[in-house]
């Protein structure tokens, strides 16, 4: 029994990586722009889409029949394109409404979701396609002692980890993290000291959506790829992001994987319920402290 | 409550009582406009194509009360319409309910689903109401994915549409036709009603400023809870009747997605307007109906339409009409 907890654990922990990832990049956003990102799930699977893409088919339609972009030059490629692909959005539309009410920028964000989906549904097989380019180097397994575990979700969870105190580390210690904080607090008055806030603006939604996208990648190797898998996953970040408050970058991530565990180990004693224990989770957190676990009181 | 109307009567100077009664004869128009479209529709066009138009009308105008006239964003308004739509198939089919009954008691628990997840969702303001509308709302999804009286993946399927109080026969498609255009207009009376009446007065103050109107002593929470709890029984009430016009209740209709079509359907025609609703209800299905050949491109086609009447037509089409005849309200 033990040891099916801990082997559940291990999988719900691993679907953590992408909670985690995805609440964080969301969370960065709406820390400064005050905007919720839908296109979070969306870009997420533009991601995967990318790698794959880079992998499988750029070398068919360009005519290098043998060109595989490998999944390591994938990683560092597609952030930078979801990347370039959130400024464009942010300085060609969002930026537009941020002074209307934010639920603009949520139903924006809701229509290019659509949009991305329709397109790649049209493209791809709705049901996915499985990336090939999983690294030599990462495949095969490692005996955990209380279950084999698959080297390449060993790589996820450690890599997602060292992502996720990196984004903390640059925004809670260093001189921009700095900056970032202090435009969250008070745009005006930091722009009274020089600095170029609607940049900074541009800049952080580019950083939140490359994070998406970086997410995306990871995830290619261990589900098939498909133009819905971003899509239930946005409804359960929102339930994290309203179970740990948006407020705080740790609270993001320790959320994150926190959620994914549970919901792991859900599965060892009610498997049904493993699709809705993260959004019941979520009303108890609503009935006992409304502002998220690690939110402030307003 | 009387206080506000009087207040607002007091303030009103000649200028706005004139196109006040010119906004009071547009609406009048409007009125008669549609309610002869409705009358003779089934004429012109195939029954079954305008019952699916009245159904997501309603569903609209329902979803209007909420965003347009007390400024909240539900995404979870999917949870009501299929809720409903699943409730009625049960009771009519397995329980044997005649359809009348079996569609006004299905509204009345799609109003009890709204009671518990407004309750919920009116912890918290803003953005995260709209998120936790959409996180509720998938509890719903799954239960009708899940239960198993529910059909799963298949849906409910084949629910019969018996005699409207045990006399006329629905399974003929004009006397289903008028009995569904019946519903949508006392649907649409009753939000009339409601928008109008000095409830709907505080909801719109709710609206303007929510911290005035507490200030002013009104229990915020409380109104936000009745019309919500309102909200989800008319999108109740129009998803029911859907399921009995297609005979079917399907996943579909408890997607997020469909709770992404009615903010878009509303949006389009115009937040905050009487008829916009109906308007955009009725582009959008047209355009899917119209759309079908070219499939999936219909969400790209949906998604854009999104965006650019977000970024460049936020009053909608009924609001520039107001804006451009300078009338208070349509």
């Amino acid at each position: 029994m033990l040891k099916l907890i801990l082997a559940q654990a291990m999988l719900g922990l691993n679907n953590g990586v992408f909670y985690a990832m995805l609440s964080l990049g969301l969370a960065v956003i709406f820390g400064l722009l005050n905007v919720v990102n839908f296109a979070h799930g969306a870009l997420y699977m533009t991601g995967a889409f990318l790698a794959l893409i880079l992998y499988s088919y750029l070398g068919v339609w360009i005519g290098i029949e043998d060109l595989h972009i490998n999944f390591w030059a994938a990683l560092i490629i597609v952030p930078i394109l979801i990347g370039a692909l959130g400024i464009l959005i942010e300085r060609t539309m969002l930026r537009w409404l941020y002074r209307f009410d934010p639920i603009y920028s949520l139903l924006l964000t809701f229509g290019i979701t659509l949009v991305l989906q329709g397109l790649f549904v049209n493209f791809f097989s709705a049901s996915g396609t499985p990336y090939p380019g999983q690294p030599e180097s990462l495949r095969g397994v490692v005996d955990l002692g209380f279950m084999i575990f698959p080297k390449y979700r060993l790589f996820a969870i450690g890599f997602s980890i060292v992502i996720c105190l990196a984004v903390w580390f640059i925004i809670e210690r260093t001189r921009i993290g700095a900056m970032l904080r202090a435009g969250t607090e008070n745009p005006d008055l930091v722009k009274a000291f020089g600095i170029n806030v609607p940049l900074m603006v541009t800049l952080t939604f580019g950083f939140g959506t490359g994070l998406a996208g970086l997410a995306g990648v990871l995830a290619a190797p261990i589900y098939s790829v498909g133009p819905l898998m971003g899509a239930d996953l946005i409804i359960i970040i929102f339930a994290v992001v309203v179970i740990g408050g948006m407020g705080s970058i740790m609270g993001a991530v320790v959320s994150g994987f926190a959620l994914g565990l549970v919901e792991g180990i859900t599965k060892v004693f009610y498997a049904p319920a493993a699709n809705t224990v993260i959004f019941f989770l979520m009303v108890v957190v609503l009935l006992v402290r409304p502002a998220g676990l690690f939110g402030r009181q307003s | 409550m009387n206080d506000t109307t009087s207040e607002v009567a007091e303030f009103a100077d000649t200028d706005m009582q004139k196109s006040d009664t010119r906004g009071r004869v547009a609406q009048g128009v409007l009125f008669v406009i549609l309610t002869a479209a409705v009358l003779v529709a089934p004429f012109f066009l195939y029954p079954v194509f305008v019952m699916q138009l009245l159904c997501f009308a309603l569903f609209a105008l329902a979803f209007n009360l909420l965003i347009g006239f007390t400024g909240l964003l539900s995404f979870g308004h999917a949870a009501f319409f299929g809720g409903a739509a699943y409730f009625a198939g049960h009771m009519i089919k397995v329980w044997g309910f005649p359809p009348l009954l079996g569609i006004l008691l299905a509204a009345m628990a799609a109003g009890v689903l709204g009671l518990v997840i407004g309750s919920l969702a009116i912890r918290r303001q803003g953005i995260y109401f709209a998120m936790i509308t959409l996180a509720l709302a998938q509890i719903v999804y799954f239960f009708a994915l899940q239960l198993p009286f529910t059909g799963g993946e298949n849906g409910l399927q084949g629910i019969p549409r018996g005699r409207l109080l045990g006399v006329i026969d629905l399974n003929d498609p004009l006397a289903m036709y008028y009995f569904v255009a019946a519903i949508f207009m006392a649907g649409f009376l009753i939000i009339y009603r409601i928008i109008h009446s000095p409830f709907g007065q505080v909801l719109q103050a709710v609206r303007e400023n929510e911290p005035r109107a507490l200030s002013l002593g009104y229990n915020v929470d409380r109104f936000k809870l009745i019309a919500f709890v309102m909200s989800a029984t008319l999108a109740g009430l129009a998803g029911a009747t859907k399921a009995l016009v297609f005979q079917f209740a399907s996943l579909t209709d408890a997607h997020w997605q469909m709770s992404g079509e009615v903010i878009l359907m509303t949006l389009l025609g115009g937040m905050g307007t009487i008829f916009g609703p109906i308007v955009g209800a009725v582009t959008i299905v047209t355009l899917q109906h119209e759309l079908s050949s070219i499939g999936s491109w219909v969400q790209v086609v949906i998604g854009a339409i999104f965006v650019v009447a977000v970024l460049l037509f936020r009053r909608g089409i009924i609001g520039e009409l107001a804006r451009v005849l300078r009338l208070p309200s349509l």
